[in-house]
């Protein structure tokens, strides 16, 4: 399988009035050609600004201030947020579906203006050509009566509608990246489902490959061949699907899994909840950002920096001082 | 979930609730939107009843049916043995002291001028459930301990804290006037993953301390309603389609919708995943403006047959206890 983006230290920063916001911190993965990925976490963990630094979407008062994307082969950090060179693969060549289906769509003009808008900059297509292959995609999607929808406006769609919208202009230009950042999150649960399953075969389709960005485990498990689970700005672990839910080695990552009711659980399992909050990412310490939730934590943890990433498996990545080897490690709560 | 009796606390027959639209210069009512129609189920006292279903079911508009806020266009709402549905607003009042309610948003459910303590301390003043200024304090300050707050936070603002303690504040609030139902309308989706259980965790043990409480817990996520409730009831379009044990939901849904339903439910497992029958609804749930003839359900259904068309079905128990609005099982 040969390797379609790579990001490696990835550093992007907001500079706030009370300090600065380290949103990601040495962020570093890699995604294969026609590969399924899932980036994990809850709010405010920095997955979408992860994802909008990959595209250069960020804005004053965020900068990137280090590492790399390499997009076949070139460091596209390299390149202006506005460059010609930028441009032509923001949207194109990497394209990115939003979570809100009600605001990423412009209200004042048509889905067809909007779709077609992307035909004709990056394909170079005429008018007609375009309008041509936007009723296509339209149909693709699963938006009945295409031609004569074209030429609605963004509030005629349901929500599920204008989510298909997004991902039939997400894919318009072929593009060898999509990153669906919290696809169906704002969507009813069987029109999750219908559209979920639709991407994924769009993606085949077009031969491309998918970020799944969400908080959400079980669309992971489901979908994506290899996860990635953020706490605070950083990835604490990583590793093939089956190998994170079947062994999972990052404390957070257990404790996220214990904390979630199943539908198909045992009567009577309790939940066991992650005590106390996601920290505040502004002027954080040195040390592990789980730390004080932690209930594996030794006196190494509070002693040196943030754990580098340690090798627990084949393919399987954490940052833990800690020996999460075995359930019975785990230390008596006081 | 402590010993079970079998007294009805809340029994609901047959409501509707029905929303005129008005159209034109003389504001004609033009038609109805039916967003409950003809819902029955009753709840036990210390029993948890889910209600479960996608936005527009009509899952909110009972909760607020049951509490008074609509007035129900037919149908009765038997709480505690008394008919609440006509019942004038002054006598109404006494019984919303038995009646709370969590809301869903911990942002915009409480007042950002008023302090925690006086939030939580409100309804006792207003159905003076307290005599001195003493005992008032101290009651407020055993209901944030009972949600597992700090006392010394009391004089605190709603936005010196987190989501899930806010949420906290809100159970501390429903509580305050030892009421014997809540209704819980999605307590816990706006909050983070990691935090939904300390909510979940915290309903769960204040209905085992308490001497009688019940939930009706409205969701749209089916494992958290399935994990938290003892029977769960699905609802399509203003209909319950189908009500059982929640271990039973699970394990042999009968009603095509809430098969699909489950489907649709990923589980954080990818080798559960690997096997499980997926449903893949066609099309979009329909408007309650217009709801189609018939089962509602039956234009999406996998399992329609031309008869689902003549006739709404009613629920009929297939087993004890499980009771199914569908021709085909």
């Amino acid at each position: 399988m040969t390797e379609l983006l790579k990001v490696n230290n990835l550093v992007t920063q907001f500079k706030t009035e009370s300090g600065i916001v380290k949103a990601v911190n040495d962020v570093s993965y890699y995604l294969n050609e026609l590969e399924i990925i899932g980036l994990v976490g809850e709010s405010g963990c920095g997955k979408s600004v992860s994802q909008l630094s990959v595209m250069q979407l960020i804005n004053a008062p965020g900068e990137i201030t280090g590492g790399e994307v390499i997009f076949e082969g070139k460091n596209i950090l390299k390149y202006r947020p506005h460059s010609p060179q930028m441009r032509a693969i923001r949207g194109a060549r990497i394209a990115m579906i939003f979570q809100e289906p009600m605001t990423s769509l412009n209200p004042v003009l048509t889905i067809g203006q909007q779709l077609t808008e992307m035909l004709v900059l990056h394909l170079n297509m005429n008018p007609e050509a375009a309008r041509k292959r936007a009723i296509e995609l339209l149909g693709m999607v699963g938006i009945p009566a295409a031609e004569r929808r074209i030429d609605d406006y963004p509030h005629n769609f349901s929500g599920g509608m204008r989510q298909r919208v997004m991902i039939a202009m997400g894919l318009s230009c072929n593009p060898r990246i999509l990153i669906a950042d919290e696809p169906t999150t704002a969507l009813d649960v069987t029109t999750q489902a219908q559209l979920l399953e639709m991407m994924k075969d769009m993606v085949e389709h077009f031969r491309a490959s998918l970020i799944i960005v969400t908080h959400n485990l079980g669309v992971v498990a489901r979908y994506a061949k290899r996860i990635y689970i953020m706490y605070a700005g950083r990835i604490v672990e990583s590793g093939t699907t089956k190998d994170i839910f079947s062994k999972p080695r990052h404390p957070y990552t257990m404790g996220l899994l214990k904390c979630i009711p199943r539908l198909d659980e045992e009567e009577g399992r309790k939940l066991v909840p992650i005590e106390g909050l996601p920290p505040n990412l502004i002027n954080m310490p040195p040390t592990c950002a789980f730390l004080p939730r932690c209930s594996w934590k030794i006196d190494r943890c509070y002693k040196e920096p943030w754990p580098e990433i340690t090798t627990v498996g084949d393919n399987h990545y954490i940052r833990c001082y800690a020996d999460t080897s075995d359930v019975k490690n785990e230390p008596e709560k006081q | 979930m402590n010993q079970k009796n079998n007294n009805v606390i809340l029994e609901v027959k047959d409501l509707k609730m029905y929303f005129p639209v008005m159209r034109g210069l003389l504001r004609r009512k033009v038609a109805d939107i039916k967003a409950v129609d003809g819902v029955s189920f009753n709840l036990k006292s210390d029993e948890t009843l889910g209600l479960v279903g996608e936005s527009g079911c009509g899952k909110t508009t009972i909760g607020r049916c049951i509490l008074g806020l609509y007035r129900a266009t037919g149908g009765q709402i038997i709480f505690d043995g008394k008919n609440i549905t006509s019942m004038p607003e002054k006598k109404l009042r006494g019984i919303r002291r038995e009646i709370a309610l969590i809301f869903q948003d911990p942002y915009s459910s409480l007042d950002p001028r008023q302090s925690a303590g006086s939030i939580v301390g409100e309804p006792l003043k207003i159905h003076q459930m307290v005599m001195s200024r003493r005992e008032y304090k101290d009651r407020v300050e055993e209901l944030f301990r009972t949600v597992g707050l700090d006392p010394s936070m009391i004089d605190r603002f709603p936005h010196e804290f987190s989501g899930g303690q806010r949420q906290r504040i809100g159970v501390a609030r429903a509580l305050a006037c030892d009421p014997s139902l809540i209704i819980c309308d999605e307590p816990i989706s706006a909050l983070d993953v990691s935090i939904q259980a300390q909510i979940i965790n915290l309903l769960e043990e204040l209905q085992d301390r308490a001497r009688e409480l019940s939930y009706l817990f409205i969701a749209h996520d089916l494992s958290v309603v399935r994990h938290i409730s003892d029977r769960v009831a699905v609802m399509y379009l203003g209909h319950v389609v189908e009500i059982c044990k929640s271990r039973v939901l699970y394990e042999k849904p009968l009603h095509p919708y809430t098969r699909a339903l489950l489907s649709a439910v990923p589980i954080a497992d990818p080798f559960v995943e690997e096997t499980r029958e997926r449903i893949i609804l066609k099309g979009e749930v329909p408007s309650p403006l217009n709801p189609p003839p018939g089962c509602p359900f039956h234009p999406r259904c996998f399992m329609a047959v031309p008869e689902c068309s003549q006739s709404v079905p009613t629920l009929r128990e297939v087993s004890p206890g499980h009771e199914v609005a569908c021709i085909r099982v």
